[in-house]
């Protein structure tokens, strides 16, 4: 899987995850201050993207995570695709 | 001079109709909102009817993340309580000094079953974070603080099928006891579901009669159980001063609450309805007024062998003499058992009753029974000046709740 075609998937999942609009959903975006994402939402998000994925994502790894862009590059390491 | 308590909005959300003109349009013209499951296949069940509330878009009332992060059981209850809120005129409040009371009987079971069902097949680390604060209970109660801000007094009392009533008396009582001078109370209920009606269908509590608007019949000789039903009812309550201080419309004074338990058995009434009587004795002894004053009971009326044959003894032994002249429905003829909804949404009806002097009717009373003599106002509504309405809600669990609205006169 390229990249791109990553990112499109992560920022579509979380999208329709955290019910916001795709255009806001950026790599730049700040979970809390920027999609209204609380703990609990980052959870089940993160539920969303393994789904999407097959991937695993432990809840530590997600830990430092605050940014749309970290979640990407995370799911790109899962999927040992270089960032 | 005690402080007084009116009703100064209500919101019912149920399968007769939502708002108060719809809802009170229904019930007047007999209308019934029962009919063959349609939210899921009930093919399997050994009941397959229920009243539902249809054409319910909760994106009408919240945001699509709210809806989605919540059960359906406070999507009814957000909306009963807008209704409620917006037909009281969205009074200026204290935000500090306005109480939440919602109440249900289940809470929010289809997600608690749908996590067990992702449980079960997918393991642990599968299960929504959400799960619990859509499931709990107190759910809806916290919903609607969130929703209007208010930070007074929050509960949620599960008191099954009496649950809602439970939730106005007590705030009516702590509006009453300078705690709040305003209140959002109500019920909410959302569990028809192929679990719940197995469930009920098992204890022979739901009707098995075939003709889904003829199944709910209280009082009458060939009734055979409850209609399953769901919603969401809120009203309003205001301390009287501030109430009138703003020229609000006023329903009527919710002048009494009686609260009681059969302790007897979990779900079966006492037989003579002792805890229904001491309930009703109560709330009049409460709202200040003799038996022979009651103008309407606005019945618990389950359209259960058991329910209607106590609760016809209790209103006899409760009103005495007086119990053979007083007007006697059952608006679950119509509306179907809303159950932690019910006793809320039976408020409104009570209030409506004071407020618009029109009684709506217990449908589908076609064969007397011996052992329900009174007047059930049957099938037909009937122009009534009722001064003083009673609501009685009695629970599974013993736990009996009565209301007393009065006509307002300051």
């Amino acid at each position: 899987m390229e990249m791109a075609e990553i990112q499109e998937k992560v920022c579509k999942t979380l999208a329709e995850n955290l019910s916001v609009p795709e255009d806001q959903v950026t790599p730049q975006a700040r979970f809390q201050e920027d999609l209204d994402a609380d703990s609990l939402d980052l959870v089940e998000a993160v539920l969303a993207l393994e789904e999407e994925f097959g991937v695993s994502i432990p809840e530590d790894e997600m830990e430092g995570v605050k940014t749309v862009g970290q979640a990407i590059n995370l799911v790109a390491q899962k999927l040992g695709v270089a960032a | 001079m005690p402080r007084r308590v009116v009703v100064s909005g209500i919101g019912p959300v149920s399968p007769v109709g939502t708002g108060v003109e719809d809802f009170w349009g229904a019930l007047v013209a007999g209308r019934s909102g029962v009919s063959k499951i349609s939210n899921f296949d009930p093919s399997e069940l050994p009941v397959q009817i229920a009243a539902e509330v249809h054409d319910f878009s909760p994106a009408d009332w919240m945001t699509p993340k709210e809806a989605k992060r919540t059960d359906r059981v406070v999507h009814f209850a957000i909306a009963a309580a807008k209704l409620a809120w917006k037909d009281a005129g969205e009074p200026e409040v204290d935000q500090g000094r306005t109480g939440v009371f919602f109440s249900t009987g289940i809470g929010g079971l289809s997600s608690l079953l749908a996590q067990h069902k992702v449980f079960l097949e997918r393991g642990a680390d599968r299960v929504s974070p959400f799960m619990v604060p859509m499931l709990m209970p107190n759910a809806a109660a916290g919903h609607v603080a969130m929703a209007f801000g208010f930070t007074g007094p929050n509960e949620c009392i599960t008191t099954a099928c009496a649950a809602g009533a439970h939730a106005v008396g007590e705030a009516f009582r702590a509006i009453r006891d300078g705690y709040a001078d305003v209140s959002l109370a109500g019920g909410t209920e959302a569990s028809i579901l192929p679990l719940t009606v197995a469930g009920f269908a098992q204890m022979q509590a739901l009707s098995r009669n075939p003709d889904p608007t003829r199944a709910s019949r209280p009082f009458d000789r060939d009734r055979d159980g409850f209609v399953m039903s769901e919603g969401a009812g809120a009203v309003v309550l205001e301390e009287a001063e501030r109430a009138v201080a703003r020229g609000a419309r006023i329903y009527a004074e919710l002048a009494g609450f009686g609260a009681s338990a059969d302790a007897y058995h979990i779900t079966a009434p006492e037989p003579e309805g002792l805890g229904a009587i001491q309930a009703i004795q109560a709330c009049l002894e409460d709202a200040g007024e003799p038996a022979d004053a009651v103008g309407y009971v606005n019945a618990h009326g389950t359209s259960t062998q058991l329910n209607d044959a106590s609760e016809t003894r209790a209103i006899k032994k409760a009103l005495g003499d007086h119990a053979s002249g007083t007007p006697v429905s059952s608006t679950k003829s119509m509306t179907g058992h809303m159950l932690g909804a019910a006793g809320a949404i039976e408020a409104g009806v009570a209030a409506l009753v004071v407020h618009n002097g029109e009684i709506p009717p217990t449908i589908n009373h076609e064969h007397p029974d011996e052992v329900c003599d009174l007047d059930y106002v049957p099938n037909e509504s009937r122009k009534a000046d009722v001064r003083l309405a009673l609501s009685n809600s009695f629970g599974f669990g013993g736990q009996n709740a009565v209301l007393a609205f009065r006509r307002w006169d300051a």
